[in-house]
């Protein structure tokens, strides 16, 4: 029931923010569009903590701000390697263990790789990801593990079962 | 506090402008790295910084321009539709070219200027 009114409030907020008429007619219109939406949401069967995970949302916009930082910085060397006139790059191919268990923080985790620049997420095999990287130097397993700690963290509740994983 | 207001209402513009412009510069040099990287893996890379930083500062500098809030929300919109669907994407062509048999380039390139991504004889 809380994914089904967490839908509703992004979905009217989407409506609100995209539309900017508010009269009658066109309030009934949204009213039934999101309706309309939540029902073919409920028969997919995609209203459940993937679909809907607005209840994490606070922790996933830390993660988010955290990223975009990551992401910035990682810009660097790329652009560097795209203008500079002697083309000094070292791509591999590194396989990369993580800790997430949820699908979700998988998907969050290999998605951030991909979007960080200088490395993309290839294949998703079990908790082993295949990733392309521009520099070898830059793709060792220590750099991803702040990002597949912090995926997992925002994701997945349990933080002591990861720091027993940690430990042993 | 009008005067400061003054102020901000007066860079803004330029602000907005400045940071449309180094976007589409960025997006220039990702173009300029699609083309002189050697392999389809590679080209990826170059291609990534199109989707962050370049889309990032251009819309960046479209919300300073923009005229209401509701351009402003739109925006964001197009933002994290941006960030949350091109890495899918990227992901996608990826796996597919893994899935396909296309063996990437390994090892370091110094100062290789062929484009084929072949050792030079």
């Amino acid at each position: 029931m809380g994914y089904f009114i967490g839908l509703i409030v992004v979905l009217g907020a989407l409506w609100l923010g995209l539309s900017g008429i508010y009269t009658p007619l066109l309030l009934i219109l949204a009213t039934i569009s999101i309706l309309l939406c939540l029902i073919l949401a409920a028969r997919l069967e995609t209203v459940d903590r993937e679909g809907a995970p607005y209840a994490r949302a606070p922790q996933i916009i830390r993660y988010w701000c955290w990223l975009i930082v990551e992401i910035f910085k990682a810009n660097w060397p790329v652009i560097k390697a795209c203008v500079s006139a002697n083309r000094d790059i070292n791509p591999a191919l590194v396989k990369v263990k993580t800790q997430c268990e949820s699908d979700l923080a998988k998907t969050i985790f290999a998605n951030s790789i991909t979007l960080t620049p200088g490395t993309v997420t290839i294949e998703v095999e079990g908790n082993k990801l295949l990733v392309h990287a521009l520099y070898e130097e830059d793709a060792t397993p220590e750099s991803f593990a702040e990002m597949d700690e912090r995926s997992r963290r925002s994701v997945d509740r349990r933080a002591t079962d990861g720091n027993e994983q940690v430990s042993a | 506090m009008t005067e400061v207001l003054d102020i901000i209402m007066a860079v803004k513009p330029v602000l907005g402008a400045l940071l449309c412009l180094v976007g589409g510069i960025l997006a220039i040099i990702g173009t300029v790295g699609v083309l002189r990287f050697p392999d389809f893996y590679t080209r990826l890379h170059a291609a990534s910084i199109t989707d962050t930083s370049a889309a990032t500062l251009t819309i960046l500098g479209m919300v300073l321009l923009a005229p209401s809030w509701l351009i402003v929300f739109k925006l964001a919109a197009i933002w994290l539709f941006l960030f949350l669907s091109g890495p899918t994407g990227s992901h996608a062509l990826a796996n597919a070219a893994h899935t396909a048999g296309l063996q990437p380039v390994i090892g370091r390139l110094r100062g290789r200027v062929d484009s084929s991504g072949e050792e030079p004889s």
